[in-house]
């Protein structure tokens, strides 16, 4: 056999808590505060099938949480702030991983073929991108109203106001069918990470990540369509 | 067809499938001199391979080829080929250790069809520069199990089989995960270029039994901080590890290996540097 001598250089060991593992871990948890966040979400879009007082009062409730014992929007802030930790932690582990992916295979192959591989599980990098991009004109749009034709009016007027517009309503259709698949490979991925999965419990795991992410992606596209086809005006 | 065709269809090499047809195939395989030269594909054609010949025994007769012709034979690792020893292994049409759900060795062309182009590549990674053509140095694997891929006991006469009690289910989940044969088909098939199958099966291997309690926090911490230094990408859970496995490790170990890993950080287990 030929010896080779190391041409590349191996890099100084690193500190425990930033093995590889350790940021998949982080992953999971920030994704799994991300799910709740998200059903939180949907079961309060829904509203808007109450009527618009109901959906407003809604809002309006979420900004006033605790009161009179918290003042103001205390909740609603402690909520942000953890979400927006989460949505960090998330980016921070995922891009370093990438970039840790990228340094060990510089070449590609030539030709290779996905044996077990989903379209969920291969999207899941560049479709967190998308996703982020989304959130940002999602925020734009609906939270602080500077990209929405109904800026000056009550939350459900700019939601009727966005998802009049198909074009608006197709974004946020693809948005989340993104979302759906990133969740359907991240709720199986964080199971793993967090050492949760076994060969019995695999094909129940791979289920209910299905499962979860179904019902979350029609949740969230039932309200825009409604709109769209005048089922709420 | 004719019996003076078949008679010049025959393999020179002993062809134990006589009187079939051999086959002729077209083979792109990746040539490189060295590990810091540029390599390319580069198309060779290869005639009358029975199909009873495995992968290696067909580059073998190319090789002879090569010689014959002044080349320079395509260099490519191999030991048993019984599929046993975990030193062949090449990517084959975009496949680690080919179509087959086995070592290069055993795979054989029968799998392929007469005419087919067929794409050979070395294992591609960082943590696995290449030798030379389709040989990489695989030692990175080596230094994660000398990181804790094992146990420190004194070796001696073998003891009393029943002074440690195994429970049977662990015996055989330890027994799957020990049949890991380290040929780096996981890290060549893995989008992230991750060896966490590989480190994975041996944790799990370990951390089964009794021997390999008193050190199992701290070799889960080493090895994984050892792959990372090796260069290995991270794990995403995608599955084409197990897929590519000659010896179908599952995915369970990977799930063991982080629960092993977070609870040993919890415990204040951390890698030696």
């Amino acid at each position: 056999m030929v010896t080779v001598t190391d041409s590349t250089q191996r890099r100084a060991p690193k500190a425990a808590k930033t093995t590889s593992v350790f940021k998949k871990a982080v992953m999971a948890i920030s994704g799994i505060i991300l799910v709740l966040y998200l059903i939180a979400h949907m079961i309060g879009n829904l509203k808007a099938f109450s009527g618009e007082e109901e959906f407003n009062h809604y809002s309006e409730w979420l900004r006033t949480i605790g009161n009179p014992a918290l003042p103001g929007s205390t909740a609603l802030w402690l909520i942000r702030i953890v979400l927006l930790v989460a949505v960090f932690a998330h980016m921070w582990a995922a891009i370093s991983l990438w970039r840790q992916a990228k340094r060990a295979r510089p070449q590609g192959y030539v030709t290779k073929k996905a044996m077990a591989q989903s379209y969920a599980s291969r999207t899941m990098r560049w479709g967190g991108v998308i996703i982020a991009a989304f959130v940002i004109w999602h925020l734009l749009d609906l939270t602080w109203g500077t990209v929405n034709s109904a800026a000056d009016s009550g939350p459900y007027d700019k939601l009727v106001a966005s998802f009049s517009n198909p074009v608006s309503t197709a974004f946020y259709a693809i948005a989340v069918i993104l979302v759906g698949m990133h969740l359907r490979h991240g709720i199986w991925s964080a199971t793993q990470t967090l050492g949760q999965s076994n060969r019995r419990r695999e094909v129940t795991v791979n289920y209910a990540a299905t499962a979860i992410a179904t019902v979350l992606t029609l949740g969230f596209l039932l309200v825009p369509f409604s709109v769209l086809f005048g089922l709420i005006d | 067809m004719t019996a003076t065709h078949e008679d010049t269809m025959r393999s020179s090499v002993g062809d134990p499938g006589a009187g079939k047809r051999g086959m002729n195939l077209t083979l792109r395989v990746w040539r490189q001199q060295g590990p810091t030269v540029k390599g390319k594909m580069v198309t060779y054609k290869v005639t009358d391979i029975s199909p009873d010949m495995s992968f290696l025994e067909m580059l073998d007769v190319l090789n002879e080829q090569l010689i014959l012709q002044g080349d320079d034979p395509v260099a490519f690792d191999h030991d048993c080929r019984e599929g046993i020893c975990g030193m062949c292994g090449v990517v084959i049409n975009g496949m680690a250790h080919g179509p087959q759900q086995t070592t290069t060795c055993q795979l054989h062309m029968r799998s392929f069809k007469d005419g087919d182009t067929i794409d050979v590549e070395p294992w591609r990674a960082t943590a696995f520069p290449i030798i030379k053509d389709l040989a990489v140095d695989r030692r990175a694997l080596d230094r994660i199990i000398q990181a804790g891929g094992y146990i420190s006991v004194p070796t001696g006469t073998a003891p009393e089989a029943h002074a440690t009690p195994v429970p049977k289910k662990d015996a055989d989940n330890a027994f799957d995960a020990a049949t890991c044969i380290g040929c780096g088909a996981c890290v060549a098939a893995c989008p992230n270029a991750s060896s966490m199958l590989f480190t994975a099966a041996k944790v799990t291997h370990l951390g089964l039994l009794p021997q390999g309690q008193p050190e199992r926090n701290d070799r889960v911490v080493n090895m994984v901080a050892q792959q990372d230094r090796e260069g290995f990408g991270g794990c995403t859970n995608i599955g084409e590890c197990s897929a590519a496995c000659p010896k179908g490790i599952s995915m369970e170990t990977i799930s063991r290996l982080n629960h092993d890993l977070l609870g040993a950080l919890r415990a204040g287990a951390r890698p030696k540097s």
